[in-house]
């Protein structure tokens, strides 16, 4: 129960600072399970992203993984609500305010401005967590890498469903290691 | 026309349950293709500021949307529909986890969509860069809140650093 609570805590601190979206605060979490409280090692880490990857809904879901992990289904819900609760009231707040803000100047400055530093960290955040997915693929390091970059190009060129290469990352994972 | 509560649940509920690899494009394709009740510009507004505050882009963005149509309730309704489905599911993957998790078979299946989504996060952070067609100031600020990051220097830190320089880039941009 102590763990869901610190649990709890970590991620509503992330909550209101997840500037980006919950992508661009996975080294936090990493940082908050992994290496802080030893929750689980880098490669369960790993297939928790990927196990809330393989569901519907919103990115964010895999701190309810991670809240299953260390405390059930009670973690799940405790964890979501933790990540998405102070968020959400802000949001909320924001959107009373909005009609009077549309179209000021200083706001579409802002929003302008926090642009290039969303897109560092989230791009910060792929990379760590392709690093940590090194440790699902034991002595094949190499083909990790080879699939998160050819999944980069894909999802980069293409217009295609991404679906496409998660679906075949995964059978390349089963061919390779199953 | 204009969705009430109950609607906006519904909507928001097919959209949580439809959407693999993230929901925005799907929430996108709902409220804007299938039912119509934004406009495209309207739809990129929302989510623009969805995606500037912090947390959750999708459920921020289910926030302004629901709360621009019913208030607090709206945006209640829409955040309920967004995360009832994935919250059931996802235990039920987590159960499922717990049972067959030792299995080979489903840890080189996790293995390689861990290694994908990787990519795919990769990627899309790449598609943005490019539409946001950054001036150079920008690109620089960007690189550095990378390199940060890459450090591990924590999150609040290099966003009270450069948040007031990625405005004053913004700021010139727009001077110019």
């Amino acid at each position: 129960m102590s763990d869901l609570l610190a649990l709890m805590a970590g991620l509503a601190q992330l909550s209101i600072i997840a500037v980006g979206g919950g992508s661009a605060v996975l080294g936090d979490m990493h940082r908050l399970i992994v290496e802080e409280h030893g929750w689980m090692d880098d490669a369960s880490f790993a297939r928790s992203y990927a196990l809330a990857q393989a569901s519907p809904g919103p990115n964010v879901l895999v701190v309810g993984v991670f809240g299953w992990h260390v405390a059930g289904p009670l973690g799940l819900l405790g964890a979501t609500i933790a990540m998405c609760g102070p968020a959400g009231l802000l949001a909320l707040g924001f959107s009373t305010m909005r009609a009077r803000l549309t179209g000021a100047i200083w706001l579409r400055r802002v929003e302008r401005g926090m642009v290039p530093v969303a897109l560092g960290l989230v791009t910060a955040s792929a990379l760590l967590l392709g690093e940590t997915a090194l440790a699902t693929w034991g002595n094949l390091p190499l083909v990790a890498m080879g699939l998160t970059a050819a999944t980069a190009g894909f999802v980069f060129l293409t217009k295609a469903s991404p679906l496409w290469m998660l679906g075949g990352g995964a059978v390349l994972g089963i061919l390779l290691l199953g | 026309m204009r969705p009430s509560a109950k609607n906006l649940f519904a909507a928001y509920f097919q959209v949580g349950i439809s959407s693999f690899g993230g929901a925005n494009a799907w929430a996108r394709r709902m409220l804007v293709e299938k039912r119509g009740w934004l406009t495209d510009r309207e739809f990129a507004e929302r989510l623009g500021l969805g995606q500037v505050l912090p947390g959750p882009n999708a459920m921020n963005t289910a926030i302004i949307v629901g709360h621009g149509f019913c208030g607090v309730r709206g945006a209640a309704a829409a955040v309920a529909g967004l995360f009832a489905g994935p919250l059931i599911i996802l235990s039920m993957l987590c159960l499922l986890y717990d049972r067959f998790g030792h299995l080979g078979v489903v840890r080189g299946a996790l293995a390689g969509v861990a290694s994908a989504a990787a990519g795919m996060m990769l990627g899309t952070a790449f598609k943005l860069v490019r539409g946001a067609r950054p001036s150079a100031p920008m690109v620089a600020i960007g690189l550095v809140a990378f390199g940060l990051a890459l450090w591990q220097v924590p999150l609040p830190w290099i966003i009270l650093g450069l948040a007031p320089l990625g405005i004053l880039a913004a700021h010139a941009e727009a001077r110019r």
